[in-house]
């Protein structure tokens, strides 16, 4: 199990246990983890699972694919370490990933 | 009707709708009695994948639920699966099961979905024919994904076009079968199935169009070929059948509960009954963007209806009604759509076809109404805002690509 922090636009964390291989996504929505509804369930299709990446993990998170990049680009409140979390697979590297979930998403 | 005194909600039908209803009751901090009713054996899960990663093997069922079993226990959620429900009684205010036994509700929300049409052809029930909509179907079918295989796909729509790309991918030797004159002629433009046609034959897919199916040909009960009208015989180890989908609305039909192809609700997914609602492929709602209402067979509006019917049950603001999307997987193409393109009068082309990257903009009096973008995410995320928004767009602006959508929708956005 790998652990991943999602932080809401409170500043509450929730911890999450999650399984490698997953997405960053499917293991918020697993857990009930507000502000990432991932309508299209990974497709890269709709931008509603947007997330910041801690600094820190932004070297370890892997590229953009050009469709993630182009879906960004006209998402809300784009930041350097914007992100779609159902881009984000999960591996014993990303074990402690912070993550941040915008406000426009709540 | 007031219902925020609800302590007994029951959600019939475990897809997107029924399941977005269950989260957004519990979110919107519903704590009564809430259970889930569905005909099938497995718990929610997503169906676009059925047709794409699931069919191609790349996924674990278990990949495809929208909540894992705990889920339903921590939210105390009562899951009662394999079973339809047989009636709804509205005077008793219950839904008795076809195992027996009955669920009283304060409110009830219908999210039946579709079903499959049936094949009207001799042959349809042959072994080894199949539908594709139910994790079942899949599993059936998987067995058959074998390189080599002769597949033959009736009806060229999403549903075909998409496993035709998966097949082809496997290595099958795949046929679709469409009546119409193009494919995919009952939801978009000329440009666009030129488009999956040109892509598909490119692939390696036979595409048969205007041809008419006569029979299915069987050794014994297995399926062996596809007859034509004009007596072509098209061999098939497997045939799948994507004929467009029906909406599940005799529960509601035959409660008394109005129906004209669909089950008819209101803006808050509330029907003729005001303890009942309709939500996702089964409901035929108002398109508030369009000034008239129909069914729409799509995840964002399963998940809309799902949240409208949930905060109108709980008293809470109507959540936003957004502009319909949809997006389809086909090879390496991703297709987003947003909007409904009936009535256009004049179409738009940004970019080239060639270049397997463009979108076409569906007008009408000068005012987009839909977007057909294929790996385009600009042009689809940009036109929601604009369909929306009911502005007013020039068709030679609009199919300028030295103007970026953003400058292009800041400006529309601002007249």
């Amino acid at each position: 199990m790998t652990k991943i922090i999602y932080v809401d636009n409170n500043g509450t964390e929730r911890v999450v246990e999650a399984t490698n291989g997953e997405s960053v996504m499917e293991a918020a929505v697993k857990n009930s983890i507000p502000g990432i509804d991932a309508d299209c369930g990974g497709a890269c299709a709709c931008a509603t699972c947007h997330v910041y990446v801690d600094a820190s993990f932004m070297d370890k998170v892997g590229e953009q694919q050009e469709m993630e990049k182009s879906m960004l680009d006209f998402a809300e409140n784009v930041q350097e370490n914007s992100r779609l979390s159902c881009q984000i697979t999960i591996s014993d590297a990303l074990d402690g990933l912070k993550v941040t979930t915008p406000e426009s998403q709540h | 009707m007031d219902l925020t005194g609800a302590s007994r909600i029951v959600v019939i039908g475990g897809g997107q709708a029924g399941a977005q209803a269950l989260q957004s009751l519990r979110q919107g901090g519903y704590a009564g009695a809430l259970t889930l009713v569905g005909d099938e054996p497995a718990l929610p899960y997503q169906r676009p994948p059925l047709s794409k990663a699931y069919m191609k093997g790349e996924m674990t069922e278990e990949r495809l639920y929208f909540r894992p079993a705990p889920w339903y226990q921590d939210q105390n959620i009562e899951v009662i699966l394999s079973t339809p429900a047989k009636r709804v009684d509205r005077a008793n205010r219950t839904v008795e099961l076809a195992h027996g036994g009955h669920l009283d509700y304060d409110a009830l929300i219908i999210a039946t979905g579709s079903r499959p049409r049936v094949l009207p052809t001799k042959g349809a029930t042959l072994h080894g024919v199949h539908d594709l909509r139910d994790l079942s179907d899949v599993e059936r079918i998987r067995p058959n994904m074998i390189a080599g295989r002769k597949m033959v796909i009736v009806g060229a729509g999403y549903i075909g076009l998409e496993a035709a790309a998966v097949a082809r991918q496997m290595g099958l030797d795949v046929t679709v079968l469409e009546m119409a004159p193009r494919v995919l002629a009952r939801v978009t433009s000329p440009v666009m199935s030129d488009f999956f046609e040109t892509e598909h034959r490119a692939q390696g897919v036979q595409i048969l169009t205007g041809a008419r199916l006569d029979h299915l040909d069987g050794d014994g009960d297995k399926v062996t070929a596809a007859i034509l009208a004009d007596g072509a015989r098209i061999d098939a180890d497997i045939v799948l059948v994507g004929i467009g989908i029906l909406p599940n609305e005799e529960l509601a039909r035959d409660a008394g509960i109005a129906c004209n192809d669909g089950i008819l609700v209101d803006r808050d997914a509330r029907t003729s009954d005001p303890r009942v609602f309709a939500a996702g492929d089964c409901a035929s709602r108002p398109l508030v963007h369009y000034g008239r209402s129909g069914r729409l067979e799509s995840v964002h509006n399963a998940i809309e209806q799902g949240k409208l019917a949930a905060a109108a049950i709980l008293g809470k603001p109507r959540p936003v009604e957004d502009c319909p999307w949809f997006w389809s997987d086909q090879y390496d193409l991703k297709l987003q759509i947003a909007g409904l393109n009936q009535d256009y009068d004049e179409i738009v082309v940004r970019g080239d076809p060639k270049d397997r990257k463009f979108a076409a903009f569906y007008l009408r009096n000068g005012t987009l109404i839909a977007v057909d973008a294929i790996n385009s995410p600009p042009e689809f995320l940009a036109s929601k805002k604009l369909i929306m928004s009911g502005a007013k767009l020039a068709p030679d602006v609009l199919g300028d690509t030295s103007i970026s959508m953003k400058d292009i929708a800041a400006a529309a956005l601002a007249a």
